[in-house]
């Protein structure tokens, strides 16, 4: 398995070739994810699949220690009175709570991702952004979510983007990249292509929707449009990108669909969470409410389900 | 570090959902629905029409000869002058509204029994045929009492008896194509179904019975070329009207020559579908998929001809071939199928000959690895690139699943080539550029030209072609012109 790690990247303009987008074909391929059928069997295992592919996120200005220690335990613990559940794939937090966050998961196999570069928004000086990254990195985070630079993006400044993007990949060391495009600020499914095509070639491990602080978040259609581009990189290089759609997705059903997306486009090698991720927070417990459904035959009251 | 580590490839595989068959109403026998009432055939005949997904017998269809089409003309003659052509307008369109609304009542039983009589996907006859067919009823309904206005400043007349013969690729909505105008304008009907496709036609004559339409308006007489060369030929029709094969609508015209009937014919196509350098290439693969693979590529109008900018032409190779590997083929009946049955086992085997003469010709062939179920008759979806103009496979029309890709250097080219065919049914044109697709849209000469997407239909909308493939436009206000008589 290759990695996308060329530390002497340079922008291109090569990466700009990106193809037009059409959104209503992205539409009609999109609805299409939507009526296969997973029922039974098919669908537990998808269910299964998508509860370890969750990254439990916290990320408020109010959050403390407390709700942290909580969540990590939740993401551990997912349900207890069923055995055999996975857990989540990690634990997604702000950097000043990594430290309580790597040692509440420790040795469970959760990793913990922090947010950085000034999330949400990524106003702030290139050098603030390499501190907070390195910050995180140095208090243990296994993967750092980085949002791109959308008003430069958006005023053609893709050389900026390109290299700042390359600039925080360095500073990751041996934590994982997600790349967070903030979908929702760049309004059209080209621009969603061009900033997916800018990021992967960039150094981006994994790339991301959104920070779930924007509407609308994770659609399909935009989701459908990033797995292209990796696609397309991984038919040029045969390096794999993950990706990750973060916001919006808080039933199984949608999250069956994304998967049948993925495997559709991308293959089988993608359906798990070394390569595939949601963002969420309310997930969990649809999913841990429909695999008691199909153990018990009967759908439980949201009580039943701890919304740590 | 996550990434050294490999890991296993889970498949994961949907679930087999198969449309129940048990809430359809099927017959074993079918008899001719001739002046409101279920007449035998008076040869005593009957055929059996199979499901070519399984080859197993569906039913028994009565076999309808001259003397039987006599009948039903009559009926049909009939009923147009005594109720239909002097009721009020008004009146008419409730009848026609009726039909359409038993249509959608009962769709999930006529979607079923059309997959299992013309072996198309679920998806397909559930999504598009049937819905499309309650529409057109509906639209014609509307237009009944309003024919004044479609028509402004001339005064509008209805034709007579309209003799209506149709094929077996889309066996409801070809019936409704042809029959809601007809009636909508005040004529009367006698309509012949494909021989391998009858029944949803003949669940239509239920509804019909159902809606309380005056006996003799719609008549229907199923049965094979014979049976509808006894429509065509007979004296007492005003209007023909043909969808099917060039062959036979050269024989149709030939026959009403110097007969003073009507004629529209919507015949075969080998219509070209064009990528551009700057077209959204994942859509526009899409498209290309959708417009050759649709219906099996049963579908006169489809993208059978596949022009690419040389330019994009490996990108886009590559990319159809990829894609190819996603569908599934299987039963019709399973939600999750793409591509299902071949329509016949007549119709397989045209097929497998020109793909074996495209092979001949040293076209490169591609298929993907896909499983055929052993019984029915199947063919995997196939690629041929490596073709020029010159090739038998990029000139005749092949109505199933082959695409055969070509590539150009110049807008000028592409046109060139996209017209240089005897037919001109349809045309696709996949680019990024507004103004390129109005330049081709004057140039290329074909009677539907989409851009950036493909097989997109709708009662409001005309369909029809040039050269060989017809004349006389279906749908919209020109398919109702097609059945009226303006002075």
């Amino acid at each position: 398995m290759k990695k996308n790690q060329d530390k002497k990247n340079r922008f291109q303009l090569e990466y700009l070739n990106s193809p037009a987008v059409d959104k209503v074909g992205v539409e009609e391929r999109v609805a299409r994810f939507q009526t296969r059928s997973i029922k039974d069997a098919s669908k537990m295992q998808g269910l299964k699949m998508a509860l370890n592919m969750i990254d439990l996120t916290t990320l408020e200005g109010k959050d403390t220690h407390g709700k942290v220690k909580q969540m990590c335990y939740k993401a551990q613990h997912l349900h207890d009175v069923l055995p055999g559940l996975p857990s989540v794939a990690a634990v997604c937090v702000y950097p000043s709570m990594v430290k309580i966050a790597k040692k509440e998961v420790a040795g469970s196999g959760v990793n913990v991702a922090s947010v950085s570069t000034a999330f949400p928004s990524g106003q702030a000086p290139l050098e603030v952004k390499i501190t907070d990254t390195k910050f995180a990195v140095d208090e243990g985070a296994d993967e750092i979510d980085m949002v791109i630079s959308r008003g430069k993006f958006l005023s053609g400044e893709y050389n900026y983007v390109f290299d700042e993007i390359a600039m925080i990949k360095e500073a990751c060391g041996k934590a994982r990249l997600k790349v967070i495009l903030e979908t929702g600020e760049l309004a059209t499914l080209d621009n969603v292509r061009k900033a997916s095509d800018l990021a992967i070639y960039a150094g981006a491990d994994f790339i991301k929707t959104s920070t779930g602080k924007i509407q609308p978040a994770a659609t399909m259609q935009v989701t459908y449009t990033m797995l292209m581009a990796i696609k397309d990189y991984y038919d040029k290089t045969g390096i794999m990108i993950g990706m990750k759609p973060a916001g919006g997705i808080s039933t199984s059903k949608l999250a069956l669909h994304n998967l049948v997306m993925v495997k559709e486009v991308l293959g089988s090698a993608w359906l798990t969470n070394e390569w595939f991720r949601f963002g969420a927070s309310s997930l969990a417990n649809d999913v841990l409410m429909q695999i008691m459904k199909a153990e018990t035959g009967v759908y439980q009251s949201s009580d039943y389900f701890s919304i740590d | 570090m996550a990434t050294k580590k490999n890991i296993p490839v889970v498949e994961w595989e949907y679930a087999p959902s198969l449309e129940g068959t048990s809430h359809i109403q099927l017959k074993k026998q079918y008899d001719l629905f001739i002046d409101g009432k279920w007449v035998k055939p008076s040869s005593g005949k009957y055929f059996q029409t199979i499901n070519p997904a399984n080859e197993e017998v569906l039913s028994e269809v009565a076999y309808g000869n001259e003397k039987d089409v006599d009948l039903a003309v009559k009926a049909a003659r009939k009923a147009y002058t005594e109720v239909w052509s002097v009721m009020p307008a008004a009146e008419r369109a409730k009848y026609i509204y009726r039909i359409a609304r038993l249509m959608q009542e009962r769709a999930r039983e006529l979607a079923v029994i059309e997959t299992l009589d013309a072996g198309k996907t679920i998806r397909e006859s559930r999504d598009i045929d049937v819905p499309l067919a309650c529409n057109h009823f509906f639209y014609y309904a509307g237009w009944a009492d309003k024919l004044e206005y479609a028509f402004p400043n001339r005064k509008v007349e209805s034709i007579g008896v309209a003799g209506q013969i149709i094929p077996w690729n889309f066996p409801l909505l070809m019936a409704a194509w042809k029959i809601a105008p007809a009636l909508a304008a005040g004529n009367t009907v006698v309509l012949k179904p494909a021989e391998t496709t009858p029944l949803t036609a003949l669940k239509l004559a239920e509804i019909i019975e159902a809606s309380g339409l005056p006996a003799g308006v719609v008549n229907i007489v199923t049965g094979f070329g014979d049976t509808g060369a006894a429509i065509v030929n007979h004296t007492d029709v005003d209007k023909i009207a043909f969808t099917g094969s060039t062959n036979v609508g050269k024989m149709i015209q030939k026959a009403v020559a110097g007969t003073g009937k009507k004629l529209t014919l919507e015949l075969g196509g080998k219509s070209a579908n064009i990528i551009f350098d700057d077209a959204p290439i994942d859509q526009a693969v899409e498209g290309i998929i959708n417009g050759i693979f649709f219906n099996q590529g049963h579908v006169c109008c489809a993208g059978s001809r596949l022009f690419v900018q040389e330019n994009v032409a490996d990108k886009v190779i590559a990319k159809l071939k990829d894609r190819l590997n996603s569908l599934y083929l299987g039963n019709p009946l399973d939600k999750n199928t793409d591509i299902g049955a071949i329509n016949s086992k007549e119709q397989l085997e045209t097929i497998n000959k020109y793909i074996k003469i495209g092979k001949q010709e040293g076209a490169e062939m591609y298929q993907p690895s896909c499983s055929i179920p052993k019984k029915g008759f199947y063919c995997p979806p196939t690629l041929f690139t490596n073709v020029a103009q010159s090739n038998v496979i990029a000139q005749e029309e092949i109505f199933g699943p082959v695409l055969t890709i070509q590539t150009f250097r110049t807008v000028d080219e592409v046109i060139q080539k996209a017209n240089n065919t005897p037919f001109g049914l349809a045309a696709g044109v996949w680019t990024d550029k507004g103004s390129r697709i109005f330049n081709l849209t004057t140039k290329l000469r074909a009677g539907v030209i989409w851009a950036n997407t493909y097989n997109k239909f709708d009662p409001t909308s005309p369909f029809g072609g040039y050269k060989e493939s017809g004349f006389g436009r279906e749908g919209g206000l020109h398919g109702l012109s097609s059945y009226v008589k303006l002075v």
